[in-house]
């Protein structure tokens, strides 16, 4: 029997494959099904507590004051109007210490501080507090700010002398092999063409929320981010405090997509606030606020040049990417992030150039790079193909690389060409006709294709797994779930491996008091969350083996039984007082040098264009995607739906506006900046297919969570294009793009 | 939002006598005078509720029920004066604008008397750090040389350039309707639709004609045109929930293989649901043509400006008016 001090620590760290994995041998049966989320009766019932819900009995209210100019200075702030009003207790501002911005998600250093001088509309200065929501609500709009202006860069220019060398982010920002122009003039077929995308926002439906409660010097933050771990060791050195001063809680957020990965202005400030004020202060940011202060996915400006043989294949690619951010900040959208690798050809050039300017922070947004950058890459091939007078497909074929065209390594698993034509079959790709062909009344219809490919991440992080004497389980990690899944999945993963039932593993997640991991975001939550429960179910597994007397091989665990050497015996009864098993996953060599890891897919879009209006609407959609193993197939496939449906506000409808004399937003409201709503979301289907991928990690899976949006986007512009005969290359594809070419009335 | 007091008014008479103040406002749906206030748009110091008044009714002017016209309380919902049988049957341009409108939540809570005083969506309006004469009169317009791509090109001024955004409003011009109402004083008085809006000109905040404390009861809609067509045809960015770039509201009758009469609307283009006669009478008499139809465009459109980034508005309004006609004409 063993006791509970059995406690181990396991570390795998993955620089060679990991031919086999467990998960194809257990018999419990969860793993891969389309079950519904452990979460989900909770979430419906309101039962499950969001960063804004938690109740304290002397909670204040904090609501944020924005600036109301672009560029310049805070002279003054006249608190006294507001402070006079009943309900109001105080007017908290600390020029030094407020976060001027959100920070980029994975950093451990402070977001940059001091909001004194302002960098952008909308930067957070102040915020008031009062004992109600309301008093405060009504406070904040009578501070008076008086500011001295200054000359602000407000409207995006490609001009690119301000521009200045980047360092690499996920993807090396100047990139040169080979001789591109002299691919390009020896060329049979060639594209030189540029794409533009807008700046947009992750617009998740929580906005972003803190409540700060002080208690001996520490600090618990319950927020809506992504990242805990390395949230809260930004909280920390934001605050001047050290790393384990700081708790944060976020056992459910509201949807992330990247604009929760670090942490976002009103987490300091509501600590600064409760600090000062003795008593824990709440602090949610209006949706405006959401818009203009959280960071907003870069829009970009792309050079597309591809040169091609006369059969197609390509002898050179060049994507050269201009993005925006503001001046002290470095981030830049990595649009050329999948050109490295989706095809072949020697000569290429895939460069980011950043353009500094006053608008609020760009940073991450779900598939940062792919996104936008596959609308151009994916639009560009779409037009070498209608140049040619080729199949896009076969083009795709003819262009599929042995291996990573420029590391020179294998890749670890790609079925791209397989979800293509597998996709391609279903879809009724046949059916297509030459661009402007298909009518249906007023309607004008096309249909389009394009690959979908996002780099694959794993990410340091732990997961405790522990066997309680009655035979119940739980696994705690400073892991998250945006919405995403993953308390489901990563019980499966549990209960698969322990061969004990789902609803006897408790799921703790969101919580930097338990085991670090890297959270959710880069589509790398699944893959290193489950595989850190996936080593410390393995450990333990050696346990109950050996509590059974067999050796692990011959050990089958089912219903909460351990089996073998033909005896059956519960494991409450093995594992004695309980046991525990702390897992660790490391990337390594089999991501960072040894092969090109990425999940693929193939987005295929049908779309009617009013031929009268230039309106698009999407009529059917089918995503194919090979992504390892599935790990559920209902929340992978939702996943899958929403990256789709992320696809079609990119290629139809989300822009966020600057206004260019004050870089203030236009639109930032959910009336005016346009996510797609269920009626511009038609029949969307989702397929996987079968992979195992053996350099990932022990799971044998791949990321999920963005490959969805990666490619739709152009499946759906190539489709237009399909469509109508009219090639818009500036994002997103609104009816007055397409107007001045539409059919005579 | 700014605090304020809130009262429920027992009768549309004491309603119209306790908005005393000049801050007091009449709230019934809410649906866009709560979301103005939590913008801090709209700050009245006292909200009068008349959502429980007695005026949720849609009658048959005449009493047999063969078609006198209508008579639609200031209360009801959207969503009931869309699916009601008369309406559907009688004015299906109503009910169609109608269900153009906003979201099925927003249709709910909605009134037929608040819907006619729905508030532009000007980007600059609806953000208190824009100036902005509509708001705040004599700051100045921001969407002029700013981005407007859902403002007006007709019926601007060098003041405002907002447009009314309703769908209701475009389909009761295009119906006649009345607006009838009861002053502070008691006294009753029915305004034609056509007299209800004002155009900006120097004074964009001013909107309509009602008095301070002056409340909408009902609206009336006179006897549809018998065999006419119906059309409410609405362009829009996203397929739901977005305003209108260009919407046409057309009921329309033919005699003998020509154009008898014609009411055409027209909405996003304007700061007032528009109606413009000359494309009526551009179109009366005449046999249905595209040359026609391009004619009533030329009418529309004679005087429309664009401001940079809705001048997309003027080939679109050409092109959906010409497509309206023709489904109106079955040319």
């Amino acid at each position: 029997m063993l006791g509970f001090g059995s406690s181990d620590d396991v570390t795998l760290t993955m620089d060679k494959s990991h031919p086999e994995s467990l998960l194809d041998s257990t018999v419990q049966d969860v793993i891969g099904k389309p079950l519904s989320r452990v979460d989900g009766p909770k979430k419906v019932s309101g039962a499950a507590t969001y960063a804004a819900e938690y109740q304290f009995d002397n909670l204040a209210h904090g609501v944020l004051v924005s600036a109301t100019i672009g560029k310049g200075r805070v002279l003054s702030i006249d608190v006294d109007a507001a402070k006079a009003m009943p309900g109001v207790i105080d007017v908290v501002i600390d020029f030094k210490t407020f976060a001027r911005v959100a920070q980029q998600g994975g950093e451990t250093s402070a977001p940059a501080q001091g909001v004194q001088d302002v960098d952008y509309f909308g930067q957070v200065i102040a915020i008031v507090v009062g004992e109600s929501f309301e008093a405060a609500r009504d406070a904040a709009e009578r501070i008076g700010v008086t500011y001295e202006k200054q000359e602000g860069v407000f409207g995006f220019s490609t001009d690119l002398e301000k521009a200045k060398k980047l360092p690499d982010n996920n993807t090396p920002a100047q990139f040169e092999q080979g001789d591109l122009d002299a691919a390009m003039g020896k060329a049979a077929f060639t594209i030189d063409e540029t794409y533009s995308t807008p700046s947009q926002n992750s617009a998740a439906m929580e906005p972003h929320a803190s409540i700060a409660t002080w208690e001996d010097g520490a600090l618990t933050l319950y927020g809506a981010y992504q990242m805990p771990t390395s949230d809260a060791q930004q909280l920390a050195k934001a605050l001047g405090l050290s790393a384990k001063k700081v708790r944060i809680i976020a056992h459910y957020i509201g949807g992330g997509f990247g604009s929760k990965l670090g942490i976002a202005p009103e987490s300091v400030a509501a600590a600064i606030a409760a600090k000062q004020l003795g008593r824990p202060v709440k602090a949610v940011m209006m949706r405006e606020q959401v818009f203009a202060s959280t960071p907003r996915r870069s829009n970009t400006v792309q050079r597309m040049r591809l040169a091609a043989d006369k059969d197609g294949k390509l002898t050179g690619i060049g994507h050269e990417t201009i993005v925006s951010n503001l001046e002290d900040q470095d981030y830049f959208e990595p649009a050329g992030l999948s050109t490295h690798f989706l095809y072949a050809g020697e000569n290429r050039v895939i460069t980011h150039d950043l353009v500094r300017m006053n608008w609020g922070l760009a940073g991450s947004m779900r598939a940062p790079g792919e996104a936008v950058g596959l609308l151009g890459l994916e639009g560009a091939m779409d037009e070498l193909a209608d140049q040619m007078g080729m199949d896009p497909i076969e083009l795709r074929r003819v262009n599929e690389p042995e291996q990573d065209p420029e590391k020179g390594v294998p890749f670890s698993s790609r079925r791209l060409m397989d979800a293509m034509d597998i996709g391609a079959k279903k879809f009724g790709w046949s059916e297509r006709k030459a661009a402007g062909a298909r009518r249906e009344g007023e309607w004008m219809i096309g249909m389009g294709v394009a690959a979908a490919a996002r780099a694959n991440l794993l990410m340091e992080t732990s997961a405790k797994v522990a066997i309680h004497k009655d035979g119940s389980v739980t696994v705690s990690s400073a892991m998250t779930d945006i919405g995403t899944g993953s308390y489901t999945i990563l019980t499966q993963v549990a209960s698969e491996l322990l061969g004990i039932p789902m609803d006897r593993i408790t799921m703790a997640l969101g919580d930097t008091n338990d085991v670090p991991a890297a959270g959710s975001g880069g589509s790398w939550g699944a893959c290193s969350s489950g595989s850190a429960i996936y080593l410390a179910c393995e450990n333990l597994r050696g346990k109950i083996a050996k509590a059974l007397g067999v050796d692990d091989k011959s050990l089958t665990l089912k219903d909460g039984q351990a089996i073998g050497d033909n005896r059956s015996v519960s494991i409450a009864e093995l594992v004695g007082e309980g046991i525990e098993a702390t897992g660790t996953i490391k990337p390594g060599k089999t991501q960072k040098s040894l092969f090109n890891q990425a999940s693929y897919g193939a987005h295929f879009a049908e779309v009617a264009v009013n031929a009268v209006t230039g309106e698009t609407r999407v009529r059917r959609m089918l995503g194919v995607f090979a992504a390892g193993r599935i790990l559920n197939e209902m929340t992978a496939r939702s996943q899958c739906l929403g990256g789709m449906t992320f696809g079609i506000g990119a290629a139809l409808t989300e822009d966020l506006i600057h206004d260019t004399r004050t870089g203030q937003l236009v639109n930032g409201n959910l009336a005016e900046y346009h996510v797609p709503v269920n009626a511009d979301v038609p029949q969307l289907e989702v397929m996987f297919l079968e992979e195992r991928d053996i350099q990932t990690n022990p799971l044998h899976s791949k990321g999920i969570g963005e490959v969805g949006i990666c490619g739709a986007g152009a499946a759906i512009a190539n489709a237009v294009y399909n469509a109508t005969g009219i090639r818009t290359r500036d994002f997103p594809i609104t009816l007055d793009k397409l107007l001045p070419d539409l059919p005579a009335m | 939002m700014k605090t304020f007091t809130y009262d429920k008014a027992s009768s549309p008479e004491a309603a119209v006598k306790s908005l005393s103040t000049p801050m007091a406002k009449f709230i019934a749906g809410g649906t866009n005078l709560l979301d103005l206030m939590k913008l801090q748009v709209e700050t009245p110091d006292r909200l009068v509720d008349v959502s429980r008044l007695a005026l949720m009714d849609i009658e048959d002017i005449n009493e047999g029920g063969d078609d006198g016209g209508l008579r639609i309380g200031a209360l009801v919902p959207n969503s009931d004066l869309a699916a009601d049988k008369r309406v559907m049957a009688r004015y299906e341009v109503l009910s169609r604008a109608l269900l153009a409108g906003a979201s099925g939540q927003l249709r709910n809570k909605a009134t037929t008397g608040g819907n006619l005083l729905q508030r532009t969506r000007c980007y600059y309006f609806t953000n208190t750090a824009s100036p902005c004469n509509k708001r705040e009169p004599g700051t100045g317009c921001s969407a002029i040389g700013g981005f407007n791509r859902i403002l007006a090109v007709i019926g601007t001024s060098e003041n405002c350039i907002a447009t009314h955004p309703g769908d209701m409003p475009v389909a009761m011009r295009a119906l006649d309707a009345t607006i009838v109402t009861l002053k502070p004083d008691g006294g009753t008085r029915k305004i034609s639709i056509h007299e209800f809006y004002r155009l900006p000109g120097e004074t964009p905040h001013i909107e309509t004609v009602l008095e301070h404390g002056e409340l909408i009861t009902h609206v009336e809609l006179p006897p549809s045109p018998e065999g006419a067509r119906q059309q409410y045809r609405k362009v829009r960015d996203r397929a739901s929930y977005a305003f209108a770039l260009v919407s046409v509201a057309g009921v329309l009758t033919m005699k003998d293989g020509k154009i008898a009469t014609a009411a055409l609307a027209f909405g996003g283009l304007a700061p007032l649901p528009w109606r413009d006669t000359s494309v009526e009478t551009a179109l009366v008499g005449q046999a249905p043509s595209t040359a026609l139809f391009a004619a009533a465009a030329d009418a529309l459109l004679a005087r429309a400006k664009g401001y940079g980034a809705n001048d997309f508005k003027i080939p679109l309004a050409r092109r959906t008016l010409i497509a309206t006609l023709r489904d109106l004409t079955g040319e």
